[in-house]
This record gives C-alpha cells, structure tokens and sequence, in this order.
C-alpha cells in the first residue's frame, strides 16, 4: 500500500470537518475502553501477565535468528514450506507463484495487515486470482472500491450503519437493509459461496509457535477458520517478529490479546494450525504455505525501537489515543493508524515520508498504560522526533524558531527581557479582552481556539512584588 | 543471496551474532522449550464440581446454551428435545467418532462424514474443554473432521465432564500427553461465531454457527 502519510495534516483537518466519521469515532471510543477495563478485572495478575508477556516477547527477539530457524525448522518437518520476503513484491510474486502452481482462480483471505502493507490484492488481480475479504469489516472495505481500513481490528469503524447500508443495496443489488443483523447474514450469504468454491486461502498469523511450527489465529467471525479448512491451498503471510516460544506462552498472551483488543475474555475462536492434512482426512488444506517477511522489521531489531516489535497488534493503544479518537485511521496515511503506527510507519517506510505522525501525539502515556506488552510507545515517539532533529527533516521555520529559543532561553537576561516585553504585547494585542483570537505570529494554533491575554506582567514581576514585605 | 539468507543475516549482523554467542543462545532456547514456563494464572478452582460449574457459567456468558445428562447414551435423545425445542429438522452431520450412539432410537437421522454447504446441524465431540473461559478445544482427525463445527448453523459439543480442565495449559499439556503432536487443526470454541465490525454492534452468527450447544455428561 502507497502511504500517503506525508499529507497527515490536510487529512486530519479533513477528519476533523467530516460529521459522519466524527459521529461513528464517538460511538466506538466508549465501547472499547468500558468494554476492555472490564475484561482485564477477570486477571489476578494483570500487571504480572503484562511483565510476562513483555518478557517472552523479548526473549524471541533478543534471539530473532535462532527462533526463525527453530519455527522453520519444526514448521517443514510437518509438511509446510517456509518461504521469505524482503518486501511487499517479493510477497506479491511468492504467492502469485504458488497460484500459478496449483492453478489458483479464486483466493479467500481472512485479515492480513501484511497483505495490505504489500497492496496484494492488485497483485492477485493482475495474476488472474480473485481475491475476496472474508473479514466482514474488510469485506466491506472492498466493494467499495478498496477503502484501506481505518483500524487494525475494526476496519470499517469509520463507517456508519446508513453508509453500509447504501453499499449493500448498491452492490448486491438487493433491496435495502438497515439492520445489522440482517446486513450480516447478507454477507454471510454472499460470501458462503466464495468460502465453498475458492482454491487458496490466505491469513495472517497472530502468533507463529517455535515449539510446534504451528500458526495460531485468533478470529471471531470464523473465517479465519472457513479460509483455513475449506482450500485446498493455504498461504499464511507473517512478520518476522511473530515467533513465540511455547505453547504456554500462547496461554499467556491469549489472556491479554483480546481483552486489550475487543474486551473479550477470550475470542470465540482460537485456531492452533500445524502442517497439512493427512491422505484420509476429510477437511484441510492439501498445501502449506509460510511467508515469512522482512519489510523493514530487520532493520529495527538491535536497534533503540526494537521494543516496538514486541506489539501484538491489539488496537488498544489507538483505541484509548486522544488524537485518533479524533480524528479516526485513515489520516495516518498507511497500514497501521494511532500510536503504535504512528511509530511503525516511520520505521517501514522512511522516517522523512511519515514527518508528522510522531508528532500526532500529545504524550498523555494512555497507550503505554494499556498495551499488553509494555511497548513505551511516548518515548520511542519521543526518540523518532529527536531522530528527525537530527537529520534536519524538521521544516526550516521551526528549527530556526527553535535555535532563537535555545539561545534566549539560555541566557537569564535576555529571557526575562523577551517575556517582558512579550506579555505587555499580548495585552495590548488582547485590547481588554480575555482572550486573542488570531495571532499571526501562530495562526495554525490558533485556527482551532484561541489564545488566553496574558495579564500584562511577567511571573517574575508579581513574584518579586510579593517578596517585598 | 536468497531472501532468507539476506534477511537472516542482517538480523544475525544486527544482533552481532557470532558462533560463541550462538551456542549459549541455542542452549537458552532449548531450555526454554523444555521449560515450558508458564505466565501468571487467574485462580481456577480445579475440583471437578466447580470445573463442571465455571465451564457452565462461562459457556452461557459466551452466549452457549447448555444441557446437561448422566450418561453418554442419554445424548442423543437429549440432542432431539433440543432440536424439536427449536424447530430444527432432526437430522445433522456428525463426527465418525460418535456414530457409535443409537441416533434411531433418539429419532435423530444423523450421517457420519464431511461437513456440506447444506448441513443445518453438525454434532461433535470435543478433546476437552477449558473451564476458565468456557471454551471447548477440539481436536480434528479423520473421525473428527473440523468443518463440522463451523458450517453449520447449529453446532452441538457432547461434552465428557471428566475432560474439563482448568486452563489453556492443561489442554494443551493433554495434547502433548494423549496425542504426541499437535493434529493439524487444534480449534478453541467459545460460543457462536460473531462479528461487532458494523457500529461495533455484536451480531451473532457471522460466517460460523448461530448455536452453540453444549451436552455436558456427568458420568462421563
């Protein structure tokens, strides 16, 4: 996918203005904060599981290497192939390759951020392979014209019921629904068929198990387990960094993975996958596909960010994110939205291309506080600005306003000087009045709100007057 | 150079990888395997009672409906009260592992194979079921085949009481135990399938089951 994260400030003002996504923001904020505070009281241990998992995440990564080999290995003597990608092209040509291979028409996938980091579904298209979303949200997200998701677990959360409803009437050529309920089985239905006559199933991985070469899925709709069960070809497409050790730790994150993600104590269903089916079998794929893919995580291990790749891929930190509870997914520009994108974008795809998403943060800390695996996410938000000081990719009139404040700042003198002379300018600018609605030396500041008058004296001012008996 | 060796390398380079460090690398991670470590558990009473009670509990708040009976012979009339309750036809797809049951008598026509399109009930058994969350683990073979549990609209778990363990480590622990390795497909179930994509809206049946009924057996 072509990130359009260099243009975030037009698209979060377009956000802002847009009524239709600020009301379906609104609604979704409270049902996933209520919902996930809930549903980590049932742990004793929160903060213990948290440690726990932030520890095993971390043990796999301080030994990427060894793990990938261990998985591989364990993974193959089960009937898999492991294949790697360097990138999103080299994911596209693996698995239009193996379509050709088993003369693949049509490809179900259930949900696959990496698929959407690749732009797959273009490329299937140019191979001859139907790809069809089977994720309802996704689903959706496709039939109208391939809207990138606006959420890593909740794709069309930008979405309201009526526009759902228009598309359905639009695309299934089907009179208009306007319950949810009925609106579901509609897709069920339509998509029923594709589950029943699609040759290649493709997924994720939520987690990739070292100890038994096996993928878990972790899904709520089932079709994670209807794109897994019914081809006869299934192609999983991971990260690198999805390796756990043991099934235990599996345990342990499927105790924090969907409670952080939807509130739920546990999804309704949890798919432990390992090779391919036996001769008398009745279900299960014939073929088993890994991709495992680089796309940048390589470069980020060893590094001050490798602790980002540590993230479960929950959603909790943009579900309990100021700045993307206001302004939804969609503006971040790329595949990952809020925080943890806001981190993750930068990394993959150039710090220069993605300027201003470290900066789309008020440092509150709600997502470090919520994220299951202890990813600091405000001070590796923090090092990306600092990391863009440094190569001078900041604009040109903030760092010399910057450099000027270094230098007043630095001297006792010349600041107290500068704020004198500041505070009566303000009051005179205010005329009177409680507030300055434009100040032209900031007028992106104060487009949304207005500047408070200063009094007219300095703080040093009335603290000398006090001292005076 | 291949992708794998590229991308291994770089991740070998910047861990600063070498064959000293490798060998007690190596070590740790077998150590971890056989570790087998476990993170910090929520307090499950593990007295068959009270596992038999949490798994209930935990089932309907999953919204499951459950049943329950003495013996395994009593299931499948259990089964028909059920479907006759609900006005479903009394004919399902059944895992092979249960057609040993006398379905005639119950009046339940019942067949024994893979899972079709067209299939209204799938019956299965399960390979245990994990008290803390309410979620069945099923284990699919060639007589327990996996669709069976998921195409249909209703799906009925004839559930031992005697297989009901208190988390997800015990039922993995009894894979390991009773089967050696994991079989292919390892499903946790835990109620209906369900989606909250559209307004996060809670629908339940989303491309899986409806229903999800669980038969506990007591004597069993």
């Amino acid at each position: 996918m072509e990130s359009r994260s260099h243009r975030f400030k037009e698209n979060a003002a377009a956000a802002l203005a847009n009524p239709v996504l600020q009301a379906s923001m609104k609604k979704a904020k409270g049902k996933f904060v209520d919902k996930r505070a809930i549903a980590i009281k049932e742990i004793d241990d929160f903060e213990g599981t948290r440690e726990a998992a932030k520890q095993l995440r971390d043990r796999v990564l301080e030994n990427l290497d060894l793990w990938l080999e261990k998985f591989e290995s364990n993974a193959t003597a089960r009937g898999a192939t492991v294949l790697w990608a360097k990138d999103g092209e080299e994911i596209c040509r693996h698995v239009a390759e193996i379509g050709k291979r088993h003369g693949i028409k049509k490809a179900v996938k259930s949900k696959s951020m990496l698929s959407e980091e690749a732009g797959l579904n273009q490329a299937l298209e140019a191979n001859g392979i139907q790809p069809v979303e089977t994720d309802l949200g996704e689903y959706i997200l496709q039939i109208n014209n391939n809207e990138p998701p606006s959420h890593i677990i909740a794709p069309v959360v930008h979405k309201s019921l009526d526009e759902v409803a228009d598309l359905f009437e639009k695309v299934h050529k089907t009179p208009r629904k306007t319950e949810i309920p009925a609106l579901t089985r509609e897709a069920r239905e339509v998509l029923r068929t594709h589950f029943l006559t699609a040759d290649m199933g493709i997924s994720g991985g939520n987690f990739l198990v070292a100890e038994t070469g096996s993928v878990a899925l972790v899904t709520n709709e089932g079709n994670g387990r209807m794109v897994t069960t019914l081809p006869r070809v299934h192609v999983v497409i991971t990260g690198i960094e999805k390796v756990i050790p043991t099934l235990e730790d599996l345990s342990t994150l499927m105790r924090l993975l969907p409670r952080s993600a939807t509130g739920q104590s546990i999804s309704n269903y949890v798919s432990v996958l390992t090779g391919t089916k036996a001769a008398d079998e009745l279900d299960g794929p014939e073929h088993l596909y890994y991709i495992l893919v680089d796309n940048g995580r390589a470069d980020v291990i060893g590094s001050e960010f490798q602790e980002m790749l540590r993230c479960i891929r929950c959603g909790a930190c943009m579900n309990h994110c100021p700045v993307y509870q206001a302004i939804g997914g969609h503006a971040y520009g790329w595949v990952y939205p809020g925080p943890m994108g806001s981190v993750l974008t930068p990394l993959y795809t150039g710090l220069e291309n993605a300027i201003d998403l470290p900066h789309a943060a008020t440092l509150c800390n709600q997502c470090g506080v919520v994220c299951p695996v202890k990813i600091p996410l405000p001070d590796l938000l923090r090092k990306l600005r600092e990391k863009q000081t440094d190569r001078n990719l900041r604009p040109w009139l903030e760092r010399a306003a910057l450099k000027a404040w270094a230098f007043v700042a630095a001297s006792p003198t010349l600041y107290a000087l500068g704020v004198w002379f500041g505070v009566r300018y303000l009051k005179w600018l205010a005329g009177g009045k409680a507030s300055i609605p434009v100040l032209s030396v900031a007028p992106e500041w104060t487009r949304g709100r207005d500047f408070p008058a200063p009094e007219g004296r300095t703080f040093r001012e009335l603290y000398a007057q006090r001292k005076q008996p | 150079m291949s992708s794998r060796e590229d991308i291994l390398a770089r991740v070998r380079q910047k861990l600063g990888r070498n064959e000293t460090n490798a060998a007690v690398a190596r070590a740790e991670i077998d150590t971890v395997l056989a570790a087998k470590a476990q993170g910090p558990r929520p307090q499950v009473d593990a007295e068959k009672s009270a596992l038999v009670g949490r798994l209930i509990d935990k089932s309907r708040a999953y919204s499951s409906t459950v049943d329950q009976v003495a013996t395994r012979g009593e299931a499948p009339a259990a089964i028909a009260r059920y479907l006759i309750g609900l006005g479903l036809p009394a004919q399902a797809v059944i895992w092979p592992k249960l057609a040993d049951l006398d379905w005639a008598s119950a009046g339940v026509i019942v067949q024994a194979r893979a899972a079709q399109d067209a299939d209204l009930v799938g019956i299965t058994g399960c390979f245990c079921a994990v008290a803390e969350t309410g979620t069945l683990m099923l284990c699919g073979s060639v007589d327990s085949p996996a669709a069976i549990s998921l195409l249909p609209e209703t799906h009925i778990a004839i559930v031992p009481a005697s297989r009901i363990v208190p988390g997800m480590e015990e039922a993995f622990a009894l894979a390991r135990k009773e089967l050696g390795q994991l079989p292919r497909a390892v499903n946790f179930i835990s109620g209906p399938s369900r989606t909250g994509d559209i307004e996060q809206t809670i629908v339940l049946g989303a491309h899986g089951p409806y229903r999800v009924h669980l038969i506990l057996i007591d004597g069993a």
